[in-house]
């Protein structure tokens, strides 16, 4: 009987690790930015492009960033979902128009709703690369001192925004500076 | 003449990784700077088309990177400061050869770990079938079995 016993145990431990291993999603790169400083950059706002966005503007709060495109349909998904949050007041979120046309991303925000304080227009997808972003959407938390805490590759559906984002949020904002 | 040809021939087999480069004259003045610049991007992964190098690869990203590689040779940055530059941001998974550190032992070492256990395995298996001498008969047992044997024999005659 003891004979069979070390086959099952691997056999046990291959099927546990199959189980894990085809649950996962090879496509999704984890970020190595988790834990350094959100890179440097300044961009002008999409809807006034006089004025900028830069690194400096995230600081100073717990802070969402959002890479999105007008030609995103991802991105549309996940759109009522930061309206929703952007009216609670909760966390203020920032934009990154990524690789897009300045009349197609303001077209988008007039007709589904703005929720970000203000977005910048990255049309050459240049301050995407700092970031580290491959596809769209995807949205970064900060904490206050403008280090990156968290990517979410993908639409950012409710259920994260309960169960990873929010709570999250409280964590830095205990955190102290 | 003959060696001529073969190192031709070398020479362009060299060149076909790049089979499928996509379309896109980024130029170079430095013929040594081109052969950098195609190494390195036929080494780095399309993190949109993953199974592609971003020499092959038609997606934006892909695009926006060479031109970035590109720009960084002209300017001066080794190899090194290129590939250091997209790992920051990217991560290991953008190189298609994965780095030999701590993270990828496994890795590396996994393939001829399970080498060595089915090697032990199979020699164990082999010992065991063939090293069991037949154990010994009692007197009792040796009796039964000459009496087993001579009523077969007595069997066998026609």
């Amino acid at each position: 009987m003891r004979r069979y016993l070390i086959p099952l145990v691997v056999f046990a431990v291959l099927v546990l690790v199959l189980a894990v291993g085809l649950n996962l999603d090879p496509s999704l790169v984890p970020s190595p930015l988790i834990g350094k400083p959100a890179p440097e950059f300044t961009l002008p706002r999409v809807k006034d492009t006089d004025k900028t966005l830069s690194r400096s503007d995230l600081l100073g709060k717990v802070a969402l960033f959002n890479v999105w495109a007008s030609w995103c349909t991802a991105c549309r998904e996940e759109h009522p979902v930061f309206m929703e949050l952007a009216r609670t007041n909760r966390v203020p979120i920032y934009g990154l128009n990524y690789k897009d046309q300045l009349d197609d991303a303001r077209r988008w925000l007039t007709d589904l709703g703005d929720p970000y304080v203000a977005t910048g227009f990255d049309s050459k997808g240049r301050v995407g690369i700092e970031w580290g972003v491959y596809g769209v959407p995807e949205t970064f938390v900060l904490d206050r001192n403008g280090v990156i805490r968290y990517k979410r590759i993908g639409a950012v559906t409710r259920r994260i925004l309960q169960e990873e984002i929010l709570p999250l949020i409280t964590q830095l904002e205990g955190e102290q500076e | 003449m003959k060696r001529r040809c073969v190192l031709m021939l070398v020479a362009v087999l060299s060149l076909t990784p790049l089979a499928g480069a996509a379309v896109e004259p980024l130029q170079f003045s430095d013929p040594a700077q081109e052969a950098r610049y195609l190494n390195l991007i036929t080494g780095l992964r399309c993190l949109v088309c993953q199974n592609q190098s971003i020499a092959e690869s038609d997606a934006p990203l892909a695009a926006d990177l060479r031109h970035e590689i590109h720009k960084m040779i002209q300017n001066g940055a080794s190899d090194r400061e290129v590939v250091d530059f997209l790992v920051a941001r990217y991560g290991d998974f953008i190189l298609f050869r994965p780095p030999f550190k701590p993270k990828t032992y496994l890795l590396w070492f996994g393939p001829l770990i399970l080498l060595i256990l089915g090697l032990a395995v199979f020699i164990r298996v082999m010992r065991r079938r063939t090293g069991e001498p037949a154990p010994e008969l009692t007197d009792d047992e040796r009796q039964r079995l000459g009496r087993l044997f001579s009523s077969i024999n007595e069997e066998k005659r026609p």
